[in-house]
């Protein structure tokens, strides 16, 4: 293990070998009894970034993880972590990752301090230093006060700093988050984003699990969309988006009279039906295909309206959300069991949500 | 996962995290070189006595429940089998000290089902340590705990009337034999632990075991009142070897017989169930 503390050396280690990826799979496979959890996943996640595992309860993410953290056993397949094979260099992979599960990953019934001097002491760490790094983390999180009560009264935001504390104890290569901030509150939600960006400044490698589209947003920089164990979909934020389509064009109206005639205009600019809100005020559109011109797109539609006499108070155009992705993403994997006929009411309804 | 915790409104008042003291811990790491299976182990056992002192209703087990046994025993037993309680506690309390401690093993498999339920189970499973470890950890914990129920016993013991003549060195010699036996018991139930899906199916199974196991012994009776097919059992009953050996070591005799077949039982207990354990925690 190198040892050397310099910041680049660090981050030429974090690349990996030869700078592959920190993870890679092929057709990654878990059955649980009749149930593929995992149906034959690949993925390639590159070293020192964050990389989104989104996807539904039930999806697989879980499975994914505990099989990468060499906690399950692929039943088919490969998974590489830093070039190590996780089955038969499960020690190997153990030195490099970290996990944060779904629940707690640590002894509820020991205190802070306790926890974290025993995972120094299991990491090697002599007496002193467990104890003094111990405290640096718990300084660092913002814990100090709460170090020396028992685990199981802290609250939910603070149980996950613990928990994280404990995963980069020694910084990790590569980390796992699985699903971090399920079940907290928005506050304590954007404290564990922040720490997350702080970890992966400093080289480490981030697979972050979600269920919340705007999570993998804010923090990842590639995401896989995962749906009853396959992967639906991978790629850049933007290109997810693109895939969708371009944007949504929210206009609210000072006069509701004239929203007829402006669904109208809209459809007539843009070649799409819009969609009325339950504010009788407001209507809704797409713009833009594979997101270019929808700002052009969006400037025809205000001058059109305007040409009609229609008064626009309130106008704002939206990139899709990684919701809207989501939804069409799994709604095309959902879409054979449906006749053609379904598909254009599902259709519409699409554009009714959007 | 317990209710939501009294304190929680104090999410508020926590402070922010500091991304520059973050970025600071991260960088001063320096991977310390792998520790060794017993240092491991020892930090997994030293968890154990930090849970007792936590949570020291814990050792009801090896209080209240062994001092229950002692006097309930003998004095139900003791006028009809002995003539008088007196004189039963000098063969019954090694007798009842051994069951004790041996039943109590069975908090082992409670204890690793418990922690598997919780997340950190999967914590412990995936450091780069020696895979027994918290396992053996356990162990050397209730290790803690069997040396606590015998103390206790031997105490209310001494208090009505149980004069060994093996003195201090063949009752401490006793109490070792069976802490050793236990430790390697314990992995009957390590497996459980890790095998049943509750806690509660952990401790139901344990007793179906451990009750045939203990009373089917030579702890209450003189197994030469038994038919003879019960007799065959007894006689070849790892707890039957366990009993007599304390029972001889604290009498101050040198039952070399049976201190082997008791340490053979052991070794052969804790080479197949502690193999099928581990088996079962790499695969979970």
């Amino acid at each position: 293990m190198m040892t050397a503390l310099d910041r680049t050396g660090r981050t030429t280690r974090r690349a990996g070998p030869g700078g592959g990826p920190a993870i890679e799979t092929s057709g990654l496979v878990k059955t649980f009894g009749e149930t593929r959890a995992v149906d034959g996943i690949d993925l390639t996640v590159p070293a020192g970034t964050v990389y989104g595992v989104l996807g539904p309860n039930g999806a697989g993410k879980t499975t994914t993880v505990r099989m990468l953290a060499t906690l399950l056993k692929p039943d088919g397949g490969e998974a590489r972590v830093f070039g190590h094979d996780v089955l038969h260099e499960a020690d190997t992979v153990r030195g490099l990752v970290s996990l944060t599960g779904q629940y707690a990953s640590v002894d509820e019934d020991l205190t802070g301090t306790e926890n974290l001097v025993l995972l120094g002491r299991l990491l090697g760490h002599g007496k002193r230093a467990a104890r003094e790094r111990s405290g640096q983390l718990l300084e660092a999180f913002g814990l100090s006060e709460a170090a020396g009560r028992q685990v199981k009264n802290y609250s939910g935001g603070m149980r996950r700093r613990i928990d994280i504390a404990a995963s980069i104890l020694n910084t990790p290569d590569l980390l796992f988050l699985d699903e971090p901030t399920t079940g907290l509150d928005p506050r304590s939600r954007n404290q564990v984003w922040e720490i997350v960006r702080a970890v992966v400044a400093q080289g480490t490698t981030v697979l972050l699990t979600t269920q919340y589209l705007d999570e993998a947003d804010q923090l990842a920089s590639r995401i896989a969309v995962i749906d009853k164990g396959t992967v639906i979909a991978e790629g850049t934020k933007g290109e997810l988006k693109a895939s969708v389509g371009g944007g949504t064009v929210h206009l609210r109206l000072r006069e509701a009279e004239q929203r007829e005639k402006a669904a109208h205009v809209l459809s007539g600019v843009l070649g799409v039906q819009a969609a009325l809100d339950p504010d009788p005020l407001a209507l809704t559109a797409r713009v833009g295909d594979g997101g270019r011109g929808a700002a052009e797109q969006a400037g025809r539609v205000l001058a059109e309206l305007a040409q009609h006499g229609i008064v626009v108070d309130n106008f704002s155009l939206g990139q899709p959300s990684l919701d809207e992705v989501f939804l069409a993403l799994t709604d095309r994997t959902t879409a054979p069991r449906t006749s053609a006929e379904d598909r254009n009411g599902r259709k519409n309804q699409k554009e009714a949500v959007a | 996962m317990s209710a939501p915790a009294p304190t929680a409104p104090q999410d508020a008042e926590l402070a922010p995290v500091t991304a520059e003291s973050l970025s600071a811990l991260l960088i001063s790491t320096e991977r310390p070189p792998r520790p060794s299976g017993w240092a491991t182990s020892m930090a997994f056992g030293r968890r154990a006595v930090l849970k007792i002192k936590h949570v020291p209703e814990q050792l009801f087990d090896v209080t209240a429940f062994p001092i229950m046994m002692v006097l309930m025993y003998t004095y139900l037993f003791g006028g009809a089998l002995a003539g008088s309680p007196t004189e039963y506690l000098q063969g019954l309390l090694p007798g009842i000290l051994v069951m004790s401690i041996v039943m109590i093993t069975m908090y082992t498999g409670v204890a690793v089902n418990i922690d598997i339920d919780k997340g950190v189970f999967d914590r412990f499973r995936t450091l780069p340590i020696w895979r027994p470890s918290p396992m053996v950890g356990y162990l050397l914990g209730d290790m803690l705990r069997y040396a606590i129920g015998s103390a206790v016993m031997l105490t209310v013991g001494l208090i009505m009337g149980f004069r060994p003549e093996g003195g201090v060195t063949g009752v401490l010699a006793g109490v070792a034999l069976l802490i050793v036996f236990s430790f390697c018991f314990s992995w009957v139930w390590t497996m459980f632990g890790l095998l049943l899906r509750t806690e509660k199916s952990v401790m139901g199974v344990s007793m179906m075991v451990l009750f045939p196991l203990t009373f089917l012994s030579n702890i209450f009776v003189d197994p030469a009142t038994m038919p003879g097919w019960l007799q065959a059992f007894v006689h070849n009953s790892p707890v039957t070897h366990l009993t007599s050996a304390v029972r001889g070591l604290m009498a101050g005799d040198w039952p070399a017989d049976e201190i082997a077949w008791s340490l053979g039982w052991a070794g052969a207990i804790c080479v197949v169930f502690g193999t099928v354990t581990m088996r079962l925690y790499n695969r979970k």
